[in-house]
């Protein structure tokens, strides 16, 4: 089975004082109220205050150079901040998507004036992007977008609707993926990345509400937007591939297994005090077992991409097992914590379930479903040609 | 994994392909040659007769060895036999041997003369039947009684692998103190099995991959099927899991890491067994196929050494203790935690 490979990596013993700082910083907000754990938070805390505060110690943009104001800590720095972030449950959905993914790909593929203009920014938490792939008609086959955009003076003109687009109503850019040429056999051709201001003229955003009300995700309608040439990443035709270079990263990362985590820490708290009996620790350990085999995956999964390598296939096994692992650990802890779920309640443990429950129909959807990459992994085990 | 242990998994990958053979109980061509390649004690001090590597190096040769369905007792020699003995500052023989520990039934005496000797029952202890000898850890000491010394009754697992009965009468015993821990030798057992778990894991998943592509129903091979390729890349998945778990734990060498490693593996176990049968249809469900010899041998590992439920518990009374704030930290403590 050589089509995939980890191998377990250890992260170096100097970004021990970084994780006691950043656990430190972290007891102290909660400590004095400014922050409150929530599951899932990597997707619904919105606190751009928050942002700023890790802003300014130099945990947003690590993986930046000094130049573009980021603090050059690298990759498998900021794999220990954010694993400590989502552990603790910290709201840091303001700048997730912009430190994620849309920097490194202004970083990759954008121009210097580009990098200029937004990776200082998202570094200080200050700017944040949204992602502006789906549509009503394409959701798994990606490649199907029909927002067009046809040449104009200068630049494009941008007409089309983009679907389920997180954060769409409080970020300051969104890198849509357009149509700008004929797809060719591949149907992957003729596609390009345009980075679109979100408070251009023609750009409407109108709330799609999750089942709980909250204001999530977003539809964005197009009409005529003008987007200037200045504003196209990378190359025009390129953005097929300049996408599915993005998704190692977004598929990797330790939010892909630690969304429900605040819950299992929970808990174990409630186990404490009220005291666990035999099945009640086989119960919990599995989950803490299972957990810490799947950290040790995305860890070596981090240590190849620190190593420029791109795992795409590992990835994706990664996530197809994490997110699947961060729903089950719902169920498990349902039977363990025997509290009915309620948003509302003051009880933490209840409070936790509740928004975990609510949460969990996302887990195995976003960034690419579980069929979908179940598909890429098997693509990979099988000769060329035999899985299709 | 650094190119000198590249370069040994590879040269016993090599040893495995030429002369394993699952089909038997006991392979004594395989054990010379990989006493030849010096092996069978990588990780024994090199002045009591080792390689003196370290247990990663010594888990991924493991993982070759459960991947070839190995008929060695290549993770009781060096994991456990040469690890008391070597431990208690006696030289390790050659040969495969074999190790347990002595149950409350079993009594260890020593003479007027200042002779030991060995009295009692030691169950399921793998491969004794071949080994050169058998070395027991009772109660601060290690007491080793060579081939001969005791009476087999023989016993197997669910693959056929020797778990036989030693009985011992006035068994005459070379004894020596020690410090190892009831504890730490079962932590050893379990992360052996970890190991080979994940070697054979790959096994199941690539027979299943190489059958899928073979296989032709409805005009097309099994691989073209969406649910087929979607348990592949399952197997894929839990098979990578338990083979980074078992790694992590062979490096971090704490008690909590080799718990977590063998109730993961353990669980994944069972999920790579059910696929790997269900895409091979009826032929893998016969003797004439070798996929049993891997999931055979994962239904018995799992349960061996301590099974998740075991190892499991473990991790929750850790998980427990540590409570909501000591949770995190257990979990991304590296090898001091
Ligand atoms: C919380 C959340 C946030 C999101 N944020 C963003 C965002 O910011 N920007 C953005 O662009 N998108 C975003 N998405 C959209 C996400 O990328 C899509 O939901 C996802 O790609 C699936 O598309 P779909 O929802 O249209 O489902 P569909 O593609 O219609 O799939 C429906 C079901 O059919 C299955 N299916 C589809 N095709 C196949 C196939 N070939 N084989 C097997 N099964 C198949 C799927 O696995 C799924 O179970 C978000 C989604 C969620 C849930």
């Amino acid at each position: 089975m050589p089509a995939l490979r980890l191998d377990a990596a250890a992260l170096p013993p100097e970004l021990d004082d970084l994780r006691r700082d950043v656990r430190a910083f972290l007891a102290e907000e909660i400590a004095a109220g400014r922050i409150v754990p929530h599951a899932d938070n990597w997707l619904a805390g919105w606190d751009p205050a928050f942002s700023r505060r890790l802003g300014e110690r130099g945990w947003i943009g690590m993986t930046f150079p000094r130049e573009y104001g980021g603090s050059a800590a690298g990759s498998l720095a900021r794999f220990v901040v954010t694993e400590e972030l989502l552990a603790a449950g910290a709201p840091v959905a303001a700048h997730w998507i912009a430190d994620r993914q849309s920097g490194p790909s202004l970083l990759k593929f954008g121009t210097e004036e580009q990098r200029r203009a937004y990776l200082p920014g998202i570094a200080r938490g200050e700017i944040g992007f949204a992602i502006g792939m789906s549509e009503p008609d394409s959701g798994s086959d990606l490649a199907s977008v029909r927002t067009r955009a046809e040449r104009t003076g200068g630049g494009w003109r941008v007409n089309g609707t983009k679907v389920w687009t997180s954060g769409a109503h409080v970020a300051h850019a969104m890198i849509a993926l357009v149509r700008t040429g004929p797809a060719g056999e591949s149907r992957h051709e003729g596609l390009t990345q345009l980075i679109v201001d979100l408070g251009a003229p023609g750009v409407r955003i109108r709330p799609i509400r999750l089942l709980t009300g909250e204001h999530h995700f977003n539809e964005v309608v197009l009409t005529d937007v003008f987007v200037p040439d200045d504003r196209v990443l990378g190359t025009v035709g390129d953005g097929w591939r300049q996408v599915t270079s993005e998704l190692s990263f977004e598929r990797s990362g330790p939010e892909r297994i630690l969304s429900t985590f605040p819950l299992l820490a929970a808990v174990a708290g409630r186990l404490a005090g009220r005291g666990a009996d035999a099945a009640d620790r086989t119960r919990i350990g599995l989950l803490v077992a299972r957990l810490w085999a799947l950290r040790r995956m995305s860890l070596a999964v981090a240590a190849r991409l620190a190593a420029g390598d791109a795992p795409a296939t590992e990835a994706a096994a990664v996530k197809d097992l994490g997110t699947r692992f961060e729903g089950a650990l719902i169920e498990t802890v349902r039977l363990l914590a025997r509290v009915e779920p309620d948003l509302a309640s003051s009880d933490p443990l209840a409070a936790l379930l509740a928004q975990s429950v609510l949460h969990g129909p996302g887990f195995t959807l976003r960034g690419g479903t579980n069929e979908i990459l179940r598909g890429v992994v098997a693509k990979a085990l099988l000769p060329r040609g035999e899985a299709r | 994994m650094n190119d000198i242990v590249q370069d040994l998994v590879d040269t016993v990958d090599a040893v495995c392909a030429r002369h394993a053979d699952p089909e038997r109980d006991w392979n004594p061509r395989l054990w010379d040659e990989l006493e030849r390649v010096g092996v069978t004690l990588l990780p024994v001090p090199e002045e009591r007769g080792g390689a003196g590597a370290d247990l990663a190096t010594t888990a991924e040769v493991l993982r070759v060895l459960g991947r070839h369905a190995a008929a060695v007792p290549a993770a009781e020699t060096a994991l456990l036999a040469g690890w008391l003995l070597a431990e208690a500052g006696a030289d390790v023989p050659s040969g495969p041997l074999t190790a347990a520990v002595a149950g409350p039934d079993v009594a260890l005496r020593e003479d007027a003369g200042g002779a030991w000797t060995l009295t009692g029952t030691l169950p399921r202890v793998p491969w004794a039947r071949h080994a050169e000898g058998v070395a027991v850890l009772a109660g601060g000491r290690v007491a080793f009684v060579p081939r001969g010394g005791y009476e087999v009754e023989e016993g197997a697992n669910l693959a056929g692998e020797p778990r036989d009965t030693v009985r011992l009468q006035d068994a005459a015993a070379r004894v020596l103190a020690s410090a190892a821990t009831e504890k730490a030798f079962r932590e050893r057992g379990a992360l052996g099995r970890a190991a080979l778990m994940a070697g054979a894991m790959e096994a199941a998943t690539g027979l299943a991959v190489r059958y899928a592509g073979e296989r032709v129903q409805f005009g097309r091979p099994l691989a073209r099927f969406q649910a087929v390729q979607q348990h592949l890349a399952e197997m894929a998945g839990e098979t990578l899991l338990a083979t980074v778990a078992a790694q992590a734990a062979a490096a971090d060498g704490t008690g909590f890491a080799v718990a977590a490693a063998k109730a993961a593996a353990s669980e994944a176990a069972g999920t790579v067994c059910r696929l790997a049968h269900q895409v091979h249809g009826a032929i893998g469900f016969t003797d004439e196929h070798g996929l049993r010899h891997f999931t055979t041998r994962l239904w018995a590992w799992r349960d061996e050494c301590g099974n998740e439920a075991e190892w499991g518990e473990a991790v929750g009374a850790r998980a427990v203790d540590a409570g909501t704030e000591g949770l995190w930290p257990l979990i991304t403590a590296g090898a001091d935690g």
